[in-house]
């Protein structure tokens, strides 16, 4: 069983009549690579700054390795932090960026020459450390800021969107050199990040954020697959909703009726929020759903439709199918495999669909 | 623990207490050599001064005297319409040299030219002010260089010693103060709304009046009363250069505080000055939101 | 056609800034007292003169000691205030900051008008420190304006990420803040210096018995053969405060060029 290394239980954080933080719980596990994953104003920063010390609470208790951090300040912390500009400090040389840390360390000159010089290696910067600081590419100096807080070896780092700056092509590259990184030290990292993408890439366990506190916290699979509320799974991916209606409960689960697709038998783990009411919404993943090409194609459930709209993406097609007896049209992902038409606007479809795939929400 | 010692603690370590604590030496200092200073002013207005004693007593003597009298009158209204002129000049002069660095020089050169604007700011402003009494004089510079030239049969008289000069003076000794607001408020100007402009149908002037010059006011704003309020109490040039016809309230302030040891009178003609500078900004002020909606 | 219009009106401006300024070289080694065209032979003699007067040295020494002086002291008062308008917000922000950057509307004689009733009424000796107590005063405002900008410039995760590298708050303070406002610090120092070396109404109502150079300056301009001498000391004025600004522009660049900003425009 893996050790808790951060205990936050009910932290609440208030500017003036601001609630930012609203009674956050959650443990996080030794070694993990944990995101805190939300829209802007969520309230996640605050609580990665909370954890690094930058804020005080107004309530409730942090406790990293069981230690009651009320009073300790961020100097004091087993925590460092990677900063969303960086904050490499611009009259410094890489090397006295990296060691700006093990100053207070008392290491000699030698000692410290080699720790710096082995956490530039690590994030592949090996013989940096005379380079000025200020030269850098963006790249460069977020691996500058990751040696420089990694060589003082935290417990825990706290990485506050730190690819956001990046571009699409390198941040992509960087989200898997983290995760290797990550492994490789063995460090608990906290990644604040707004992009669904990389939190599930990323992440050991998310946990999704909305109005200052946890909605879900879950491993990525679980998380897209199982979301617990409408609003979480908007946040993550893509997803179908289709009305329905709730009937009784029988032998193979709850028994819903779904607009355009019929009746179903959900099992209560595809019901996180229970059953209230009758009329509710299903929720279902593009890639949940087929379009079958060849009559012949087989799939657990059938249902009929025109094809509304076509948005091809080279590996992949994205089609809009308005299902007979339903005015909202649902999007179906399909891989552009070799032999695969691809339908024009107004054709007929018929699309395969899996009742197992499905998710009840109020 | 008790609560009120973890409240004063919580206290010192808020942000507010922060601020205020870092900011009391500044604070202190102003208080006691601003403040103070400023209410003794405005308190020994109200009294009279006999000789070298100060008779505590209200009195509005003091303000009657200054509002009434046609020399103060005169002196008054003189330092009013000069920094009136002189702000106006200068701030037309101005702005077609903060436009030009602005928009015409090539970006690498703009420091130059703002350095090149400068540099004659950096002497003394007295002898600036003396060098245009130079100038100006009737054996000056100006009057002997036109003589020998063959311009003029005798030398001109109306440039020195009246307000004209005072005018002249001013408006070059508070150039830089006028170009460099308006300077920053053309170089914010995004370029793209200029073409923007142009390319919705307006001509290069049109595109000036309706897009460049009202993005501009901020900093013309600013310029006006950067000029217009130090000009006001303006010492030197109307003792240097204004003669007899030039002298502004000033001067006469210094005369009753140095020479006729009235103090109170002096002050009330301080703070009368004040409070028409003041009034004159804010009207100008109120008159540029209402009307040309600009927002400081 | 209009860039050209322009270009001409800038250069008839610049002439027009430059006039006085070009006069004091070609007076200051003119071999006349009267101070007009035509000019009559070359001199250094003003020069020589200079050295023999034992009055002026003592004014600029005086006015050096007390633009030293105000430079320290109001940078520092600067540094305080600036940082705490720039980073807190606290209790009553806007008056206090409105009060301390007063003096930069106030008109001159103001100030020297209420300090010196001030001082006469307190029996203090009128003197070198009581023009620095004036002189520092107006001079805190320009201090505060130049290191406002330098402290918002400053991206505020710096210190932060040296506070979470294990720093206190003072070796931040010295290790990261202080290098990186360096070159505000020496902009601040320098523009205080510069106005205290040249204002002439505070130093006119508080100097006493030890005159600035300003105010021995304007008693001498009473004599007109004093005039040519004036102009040998104007020329001398006019080519230290050239070399100090080239010097303190060749600073501010090099800061520029160390922390890797843009190089955002000059002095002001």
């Amino acid at each position: 069983m893996t050790r808790q290394l951060i205990e936050l239980d009910r932290v609440e954080k208030n500017y003036g009549e601001v609630r930012a933080l609203t009674g956050v719980s959650a443990e996080i596990r030794e070694g993990e690579f944990f995101s805190l994953l939300g829209p802007s104003g969520c309230g996640k920063t605050t609580l990665l700054r909370t954890i690094a010390g930058f804020e005080d609470l107004s309530g409730g208790q942090l406790r990293i390795d069981g230690q009651d951090m009320r009073g300790v300040p961020a100097n004091k912390r087993p925590t460092n932090m990677v900063f969303q500009s960086y904050a490499i400090f611009p009259h410094l040389s890489v090397g006295e960026n990296v060691g700006f840390g093990l100053r207070r360390k008392g290491l000699g000159r030698e000692a410290m020459a080699r720790e710096v010089g082995q956490a530039l290696d690590m994030v592949g910067l090996g013989g940096y450390e005379t380079r000025a600081s200020h030269a850098l590419s963006g790249g460069q100096r977020q691996r500058v800021a990751l040696a420089r807080a990694l060589v003082l070896k935290p417990r825990v780092l706290l990485l506050d969107e730190p690819l956001s700056a990046l571009d699409k092509k390198l941040r992509e590259q960087m989200q898997v050199e983290l995760r290797k990184l990550q492994r490789q030290v063995g460090i608990t990292f906290i990644l604040v990040t707004h992009d669904q993408e990389e939190a599930l890439i990323m992440s050991d366990r998310i946990a999704v954020m909305f109005d200052g506190g946890i909605a879900q916290l879950d491993s990525p699979q679980v998380l897209y697959r199982r979301p617990v509320s409408r609003r979480v799974a908007e946040f993550i991916g893509v997803m179908n909703f289709l009305d329905a209606s709730v009937g009784g409960n029988g032998a193979d689960g709850l028994e819903v009726d779904v607009a355009g697709l019929g009746r179903v038998a959900l099992d209560p783990a595809q019901c996180p929020e229970g059953r209230s009411g009758t009329s509710t919404v299903v929720g279902l993943r593009p890639e949940t759903m087929t379009i079958l090409f060849d009559t012949s194609e087989k799939a657990a459930r059938v249902a009929e439709g025109s094809v509304s709209e076509v948005v091809y993406f080279g590996d992949m097609t994205y089609y809009d199918v308005t299902l007979d007896g339903v005015a909202a049209p649902v999007t179906i992902s399909m891989r552009n495999l070799p032999g695969r038409p691809v339908l024009d606007r107004g054709a007929r479809a018929r699309v395969g669909w899996d009742a197992g795939a499905m998710v009840l929400f109020r | 623990m008790s609560s009120s010692d973890g409240a004063f603690s919580r206290w010192r370590h808020s942000e507010g207490a922060q601020g205020l604590i870092l900011v009391s030496p500044t604070f202190l200092y102003a208080l006691l050599l601003l403040a103070a200073p400023l209410a003794t002013i405005v308190a020994i207005s109200f009294w009279t001064q006999d000789y070298l004693v100060m008779i505590r007593e209200f009195t509005l003597a003091n303000y009657i005297r200054a509002w009434t009298e046609p020399l103060f009158q005169t002196l008054m209204l003189r330092s009013v319409v000069i920094a009136v002129i002189v702000t106006a000049a200068t701030v037309l002069l101005a702005f077609p040299i903060a436009y030009y660095v602005s928009f015409n020089v090539r970006p690498e050169r703009k420091a130059l030219w703002i350095f090149l604007i400068t540099i004659p700011f950096w002497t003394s402003y007295l002898l600036r002010v003396f060098l245009w009494k130079v100038i100006l004089g009737y054996n000056g510079v100006l009057n002997s260089g036109l003589l020998g030239l063959g311009l003029i049969d005798e030398p001109l008289t109306f440039i020195l010693y009246n307000a004209n000069a005072v005018v002249i003076t001013l408006a070059h000794a508070w150039a830089p103060f006028a170009i460099l607001p308006i300077f920053v408020a053309l170089e914010k100007i995004d370029r793209a709304l200029l073409e923007a402009g142009q390319d919705l149908g307006e001509s290069r002037f049109t595109t000036f009046l309706r897009v460049t010059l009202p993005l501009a006011m901020p900093g013309v704003v600013a310029a006006t009363l950067i000029v217009f309020i130090p000009t006001i109490g303006d010492y030197v040039t109307p003792k240097l250069v204004g003669g007899p016809d030039g002298a502004m309230i000033s001067n006469m302030i210094q005369l009753q505080f140095m020479k006729l040891n009235n103090g109170p009178l002096g002050a009330a003609l301080a703070i009368s000055g004040m409070i028409i500078v003041t009034a004159i900004s804010l009207i100008f002020l109120w008159l540029n939101r209402r009307y040309l909606k600009v927002r400081q | 056609m209009k860039g050209r219009g322009l270009a001409t009106y800038a250069v008839a401006y610049l002439l027009f800034l430059y006039a006085p300024v070009i006069l004091l070289p070609l007076f200051a080694f003119n071999d006349g007292t009267i101070i007009a065209f035509p000019l009559q032979g070359f001199t250094t003699g003003w020069f020589v003169q200079l050295t023999r007067i034992e009055a002026l040295h003592d004014s600029v020494f005086n006015s050096l000691w007390i633009a030293l002086t105000t430079a320290v002291l109001s940078t520092c008062f600067g540094l305080f205030a600036a940082r705490a308008s720039a980073r807190y917000r606290f209790p009553a922000k806007g008056g206090i900051m409105g009060l301390i950057m007063l003096p930069l509307v106030l008109p001159e004689i103001i100030v020297a008008v209420a300090l010196l009733v001030v001082l006469l009424q307190l029996g203090i000796d009128l003197g070198a420190w009581t023009v620095i107590l004036g002189h520092v005063l107006i001079c805190t405002p320009f201090s505060i304006a130049i290191l406002n900008s330098a402290f918002l410039s400053l991206d505020e995760s710096l210190e932060e990420a040296s506070y979470d590298l294990g720093e206190t708050k003072w070796s931040t303070f010295r290790l990261i803040t202080l290098p990186l406002v360096m070159p505000g610090i020496i902009s601040s120092m320098l523009i205080a210096f510069t106005i205290s070396l040249d204002e002439f109404i505070i130093a006119f109502f508080l100097t006493g018995n030890e005159p600035t150079l300003p105010v021995y300056l304007w008693s001498q301009l009473r004599f007109p053969t004093k005039i040519p001498i004036v102009m040998a000391l104007g020329t001398i004025m006019l080519v230290a405060s050239l070399l100090l600004l080239t010097a303190a522009e060749y600073f501010r660049r090099r800061g520029v060029a160390r922390t890797g900003a843009k190089d955002s425009g000059g002095f002001l």
